[in-house]
């Protein structure tokens, strides 16, 4: 069992949870994922580390809730424990190129971040932008300030920030002459692709986090398998980081999709059962 | 005077109408009055052929001349010597081409039953409630098993049985590999295979679940920490596909996944957390175990199965049984036929399957005749799901993570006669050395390697 020792609210969705796993704290870098399951019944679902301490064996996801698993996982309190959490999966994200551009979309910068740190420990120029929906859904602003040369806020409704997408900040920063080696991509695949679409153009060398339905996470099912330059790749064990300009995001938008309404289905009847609980 | 019946004593099962609407064990196993009738028919040959064909080296005669006299317990006794595992490996090792294969009254007429008799007697002491063995007195030393499948966990029995401290490092959240995942509950009932796993933790073994060798550590940290040998046996790895168009559409499945959600996360049942596609129809692709597996469960879910095969029923690779199964379910086969193309529907799922017809040629390099495409014959299948069951590739994470351990062009571990590797006290086997194959010959190999890392550490203790 693995228990939860700190848990907190980043926003009214999104909250961040710290578990005791010497395993998968031991060796954890920035890029890789934990599979976790909530309980002896529940489904295997991955989730990238958002931070590690080797030292203390702890590792920190950050998730928001959004199906009937993150939904039975925001139950939990501190003290409570997990039935698995293994990691750590996946190849790390290689920290190369000097000048680099970090973007993160809505809670996608809670992998960013790490990413962000990584480059920014190993002495490299990391300008950061973050893109949320509205101010509400903000999360991390001063850790990523604390590792960013640069930190570009940038919001849908322009209730924080820039009003924009990330995009549009990116194509500015490009037009604007800066020297720019390489650019990482974390967030909602839609995000991604149009990062991708934009840096292809210029010729920026252009890594994505991806983050297909997984089972075992090991190389084992295959369900994780996106077409990258007409190859098909295993997520678990040749990503989760791959060359965006080589991904067909809309083969990878399509199999996310595969169980959106059996997930509706069960995250309606999780609501239920909690509101049975709280109701009695 | 042995009982001269030609063939064997049937064994009970389910009806087919009955079984593909639940998930429960097909066979249903033999009564003790089946079972003794069954014994008798063995003639005790001096020279023991069904022996040699058994990759663990059951003492066959022995524990059927037991069962003959009732003795159940004596023949657990007898079958235990050498078998760990006894309840599994009389389910689903293939016999014919084994043990039964070899026995003289399958000259004229049908061989002993052996693996039914096996399971008879495993299931007989199980139910009884047999005595728990007490774990042996330590030796000192410690080894390490990576993957908790029939390979390691044969190996894990064996050493701990000479009295070594094991531990079994396990990458899913229950050990029992391809038993677990693979192998369905109607063919393998999982209660079993955790009973069994439950007697090596009774005799010592200690098995460490979430943790992933490549990953979570490596074998040279294993090594560090002063385990004196250790076993490899992770496992068939990444599913194969055929590189067509549309093998990334929704509802395009490798068996491994779709078995994994099936018998692992227990996706047939409605309360079940993990999904899976309810098909109206499946086409799966290949003509092994896995593939009727594949097919069977899918029937279980409510689907049309049709099972595509390149080849004749004659080459089919599954064992007879399985084949036989499958076809009294309902399952239809298509066989010379081969995919080549997936098609989608407007939201990106299958919607058809175009196939090639097939013929046979000359034969190839494994002895089968060589299924040649026959031009222009390419017709559709409608479908909204494709189960891939074309074998799997070795797993990469512990070769790219593990200086001087060299593999095979396929990505296979290389050992030699004694099942080690190309790093001094690290062993292997099972798949991550063969390739996909069966789960008695992972058995034998974890068998085999147990008994060379015994000597492996006792001749080092000698020279110490």
């Amino acid at each position: 069992m693995f228990k939860i020792l700190r848990k907190e609210v980043l926003n009214p969705t999104v909250i961040s949870i710290t578990v005791e796993a010497p395993h998968a704290a031991r060796r954890a870098k920035a890029g890789q994922f934990v599979i976790l399951r909530v309980d002896e019944e529940g489904e295997r679902v991955p989730f990238t580390i958002a931070d590690a301490d080797p030292e203390n064996g702890t590792v920190t996801i950050i998730y928001q809730v959004v199906g009937a698993t993150t939904r039975k996982l925001m139950e939990l309190e501190e003290g409570d424990e997990l039935a698995d959490f293994a990691g750590p999966l996946g190849k790390p994200s290689e920290i190369t190129g000097e000048n680099v551009v970090v973007i993160g979309g809505g809670v996608g910068c809670a992998i960013a971040l790490p990413t962000a740190k990584a480059f920014h420990e190993a002495g490299k120029h990391v300008d950061t932008i973050v893109g949320f929906r509205n101010k509400d859904l903000v999360i991390l602003e001063d850790e990523f300030r604390n590792v960013s040369d640069h930190y570009y806020l940038m919001s849908d409704d322009g209730s924080v920030g820039e009003k924009g997408l990330v995009t549009a900040k990116l194509e500015e920063l490009i037009k604007s002459g800066q020297k720019i080696d390489k650019v990482i991509a974390i967030g909602p695949l839609i995000m991604m692709k149009f990062v991708c679409a934009l840096t292809k153009q210029y010729d920026i060398p252009t890594i994505v986090s991806m983050n297909p339905i997984m089972i075992d996470g090991t190389g084992m099912c295959g369900g994780c398998r996106l077409m990258v330059d007409g190859k098909m790749q295993f997520a678990c064990v040749d990503g989760p980081d791959f060359d965006g300009h080589k991904v067909d995001f809309d083969a990878a938008m399509s199999r996310n999709r595969q169980y959106s309404e059996k997930e509706r289905h069960d995250y309606e009847q999780t609501c239920n059962l909690l509101n049975m609980k709280e109701g009695q | 005077m042995p009982n001269m019946r030609m063939d064997k004593n049937p064994m009970p099962s389910q009806a087919p109408e009955v079984r593909i609407t639940n998930v429960d064990e097909v066979t249903l196993g033999y009564t003790p009055e089946m079972a003794i009738d069954e014994a008798k028919r063995c003639l005790g040959c001096k020279h023991k052929p069904c022996m040699q064909g058994c990759p663990v080296n059951i003492h066959i005669p022995d524990f059927v001349a037991r069962v003959a006299e009732g003795d159940f317990e004596g023949a657990y006794e007898i079958i235990s010597l050498t078998s760990s595992l006894p309840a599994i490996c009389g389910r689903v090792c293939p016999q014919e081409t084994q043990c039964e294969e070899r026995c003289v009254r399958g000259i004229k007429g049908e061989p002993v039953a052996i693996g039914r008799l096996e399971r008879f007697v495993a299931d007989y002491m199980r139910e009884k409630g047999e005595a728990k063995l007490a774990a042996p007195e330590r030796n000192g030393h410690k080894v390490a098993i990576v993957g908790a499948g029939p390979a390691g966990l044969t190996a894990a029995g064996d050493l701990a049985k000479l009295g070594y401290q094991v531990t079994v490092f396990e990458a899913l959240h229950t050990p029992g590999g391809v038993l677990m995942y693979g192998i369905p509950e109607f063919r393998l009932p999982k209660s079993i295979v955790q009973h069994e796993i439950q007697k090596l933790r009774d005799l010592g073994v200690e098995i460490v679940t979430d943790y992933v060798v490549g990953r979570s550590g490596t074998i040279d940290e294993l090594v560090d920490d002063g385990y004196e040998a250790i076993f490899v046996g992770s496992g068939a790895g990444l599913p194969n596909f055929m590189n067509m168009p549309g093998e990334e559409l929704k509802g395009v499945y490798s068996a491994n996944e779709f078995l994994t959600r099936f018998n692992l996360m227990k996706a047939y049942r409605e309360d079940s957390d993990t999904p899976i596609q309810h098909p109206t129809k499946t086409i799966v692709v290949g003509g092994g175990n896995v593939a009727m597996d594949a097919a069977r469960c899918a029937k279980r879910l409510g689907s049309e199965v049709h099972i595509v095969y390149r080849r004749s029923l004659e080459e089919l690779p599954a064992r007879k049984e399985e084949v036989e199964h499958a076809m009294e379910e309902g399952i239809i086969f298509d066989l010379l036929n081969n995919p080549v193309a997936v098609h989608s529907d407007e939201n990106g799922s299958v919607k058809a399957v175009e196939c090639i017809q097939m013929e046979l040629g000359e034969p190839d390099d494994s002895g089968r005749r060589r299924p040649i495409a026959k031009e222009g014959s390419n017709f559709m299948m409608d479908a909204d799901c494709m189960i891939m069951a074309i074998g799997t590739s070795p797993n990469p994470l512990i070769r790219h993570t593990t200086e001087g351990l060299e593999t095979n062009r396929k990505g296979c571990l290389i050992v030699d006669d004694n099942e080690m590797t190309t790093r001094d006290g690290v062993f292997a086997g099972g798949d991550a050395v063969t390739g996909a194959a069966t789960v008695i010959s992972a058995m034998g190999a974890g068998k085999k390697a147990a008994a060379a890392m015994d000597q492996y550490i006792q001749k080092k203790v000698r020279t110490a």
